[in-house]
């Protein structure tokens, strides 16, 4: 079987794009591209334009997929317009065109029995975690989510997206909405009140790292999605490494477009920004 | 696919014939797999795989990719499984999905070049061997054997004696040097029977805000539209020294009129490498758009157009 068998290139129409607190939300009318993406799958677009200078495809977290609708199938994105491509994919008006290949990457695993579930979330990287969220629900699991940020206004919470949500924790540092602090100041008290079974998390490596070690130290369960720059998206540029055991134990530099983005916690290798660690395969005598 | 029947797109790298002349470029089509999912691999001139080692190579540690104007920098390292792994499952994958393959090669003394060489002897399915001595995401700048007219003889001489005259040697040369036409008379005196231009340009960038660089390997090799230039010029320069030697051009190509640039200046066929970061079907884009372009301009086959622009 090929790699991302599933995936489609397609020019995909804007549906809409609305603000909605420090981001934008997006949909696009995507077809059949939509029939095959899963809570923690991710989309790649081209930025800028045919004459732009910005060469390499941004990724975006799914925040939902549909297939049925007056559109057909649709997929929607959450962007934070923190650089030239996001921005530029920002500012795009309902009926423009981008080229989007989707969907990529592994998945959140969800499991056969309704079990405890944790969802941790880091600024716009709760996107993902919403439609997780209404997946476990259906299959009749107990939803808590967490989500933190720096300040309130970069915590990306919608309305309808709780409605799959038990309790819905929110963190800031500066305290401008719910608990001052981080997500893993609260996520200990969760844990233990509603005997949570399974972590699932998204956000900055370093919110990872944190939940990865609440969640050995509570002996749970914990998928993430990890992030790390990615020129292609597609699994052929090796950029996007991270240093992961594979299944008998050794430690790879993998892809987090294609081994990921959705990985178990306990398989990274924390903290090896900038460092091949060791006893990693291959590693420069 | 009549159209291509009726235009001779034909090219030619020592004694072996590719039907088109868009090849994909080392280090940019992973395993091959990664792209049959786009297209059909039998659709390219041929899949130049990423640049094999000895033994394992874990590559460098991230951030390995700065985007920068119309390019990138990448620090991977030559990332991958060794030769034997290579042979047992990436080759094999690759031929029984219709790929012509050229292998690429990557050593860090001219006994490792050797010994990567008896590891593809006999393999005749092949339908080349490249020779990276240019890639510049080493530790020890000092063995970039392309940017010493010495080291590179000595390696091309070590590949050739090791490999018969079964298929034939591209080396693959640095733009990062005085004098490229020097570099490419050694490796051609020495055996090589087509020349690969350019591999990356050695860049950096500093991150700023952090005050250090951006990479984790500090430098990084430069690829993209931003150096095609380079790459005309370095095609330019050495088929006019050595008209009767084929070029696989590459550097920055992203559709049919960078392609036929490089066709013009000499090239016998093109590689796309970054592009396919932008966009997976680049290469068949680039595939049509220069057989277009080629018509368009009234040829009739590719060898016809090979180095016009030199007057």
């Amino acid at each position: 079987m090929n790699i991302n068998s599933r995936a489609i290139q397609d020019s995909v129409e804007v549906l809409s794009n609305k603000k909605v607190g420090a981001y934008n939300h997006m949909v696009f009318a995507v077809g059949d591209m939509a029939s095959h993406a899963k809570p923690g799958n991710f989309v790649a677009i081209s930025v800028g334009g045919p004459s732009s200078s910005l060469i390499l495809r941004r990724a975006f977290a799914i925040y939902r997929s549909s297939n049925r609708g007056a559109y057909g199938g649709t997929i929607e994105l959450v962007v934070a317009a923190h650089g030239t491509g996001s921005k530029w994919l920002s500012e795009r008006s309902v009926h423009e065109r981008v080229d989007m290949v989707g969907p990529l990457g592994t998945a959140f695993g969800i499991p056969t029995e309704p079990v405890n579930a944790l969802l941790v979330g880091g600024g716009y990287g709760s996107a993902p975690l919403f439609g997780l969220a209404e997946v476990l629900k259906a299959r009749g699991c107990r939803v808590d989510m967490v989500l933190g940020a720096s300040v309130a206004g970069k915590i990306y919470a919608p309305l309808e997206g709780k409605r799959s949500v038990n309790v819905m924790t929110l963190t800031t540092e500066d305290g401008s909405a719910g608990v001052k602090g981080r997500v893993t100041d609260v996520m200990p008290q969760i844990i233990e009140r509603n005997q949570v079974e399974i972590i699932y998390s998204c956000g900055p490596m370093a919110m990872l790292e944190a939940v990865n070690q609440v969640a050995e130290g509570a002996n749970v369960l914990h998928q993430c999605a990890v992030e790390e720059s990615m020129a292609c998206g597609i699994g052929v540029c090796m950029t996007c490494v991270v240093p992961m055991r594979d299944s008998a134990g050794v430690i790879k530099m993998q892809r987090s477009c294609i081994e990921g983005p959705v990985v178990d916690g306990s398989q990274v290798v924390w903290g090896s920004e900038r460092k091949i660690a060791q006893g990693t395969w291959g590693a420069p005598q | 696919m009549s159209e291509f029947q009726a235009f001779d797109f034909r090219t030619k790298f020592g004694s072996r014939y590719f039907p088109s002349p868009i090849f994909t470029a080392s280090g940019c089509a992973g395993s091959g797999k990664e792209l049959s999912q786009f297209f059909d691999l039998d659709e390219l001139g041929a899949v130049v795989t990423k640049s094999i080692s000895v033994k394992p190579r874990s590559g460098r540690p991230t951030p390995r990719m700065a985007e920068t104007p119309s390019g990138m920098l990448n620090s991977i390292g030559l990332q991958g499984p060794g030769i034997d792994q290579f042979l047992e499952i990436d080759i094999p994958w690759l031929q029984s999905n219709g790929a012509r393959v050229i292998v690429s090669i990557s050593g860090e003394t001219v006994e490792e070049y050797a010994s990567l060489a008896r590891k593809l002897r006999g393999i005749n399915s092949l339908h080349g061997i490249e020779v990276n001595i240019s890639c510049p995401n080493v530790e020890n700048r000092g063995l970039v054997f392309a940017c010493d007219p010495v080291a590179s003889r000595a390696v091309i001489e070590a590949v050739r004696r090791n490999i018969s005259g079964d298929y034939p040697i591209i080396a693959k040369l640095s733009p990062d040097v005085t004098d490229i036409v020097s570099i490419a008379n050694e490796v051609v005196a020495a055996g090589a029977d087509g020349l690969a231009l350019i591999n990356t340009v050695l860049g950096m960038v500093i991150d700023v805000d952090a005050k250090r660089p951006k990479l984790a390997g500090i430098t990084g090799g430069l690829s993209g539209p931003a150096i095609r230039p380079i790459a005309v010029r370095a095609i330019y320069q050495v088929h006019k020294a050595l008209p009767q030697i084929p070029i696989l051009g590459m550097g920055g190509v992203t559709n049919g009129r960078d392609a036929l640039e490089m066709i013009f200046a000499g090239a016998s066929g093109v590689s796309v490498g970054t592009a396919t970061f932008g966009n997976p079907s680049a290469v068949i884009k680039v595939k049509r758009e220069l057989l277009e372009g080629l018509r368009s301009r009234g040829f009739n086959s590719l060898s016809e157009a090979i180095g016009v622009a030199h007057v």
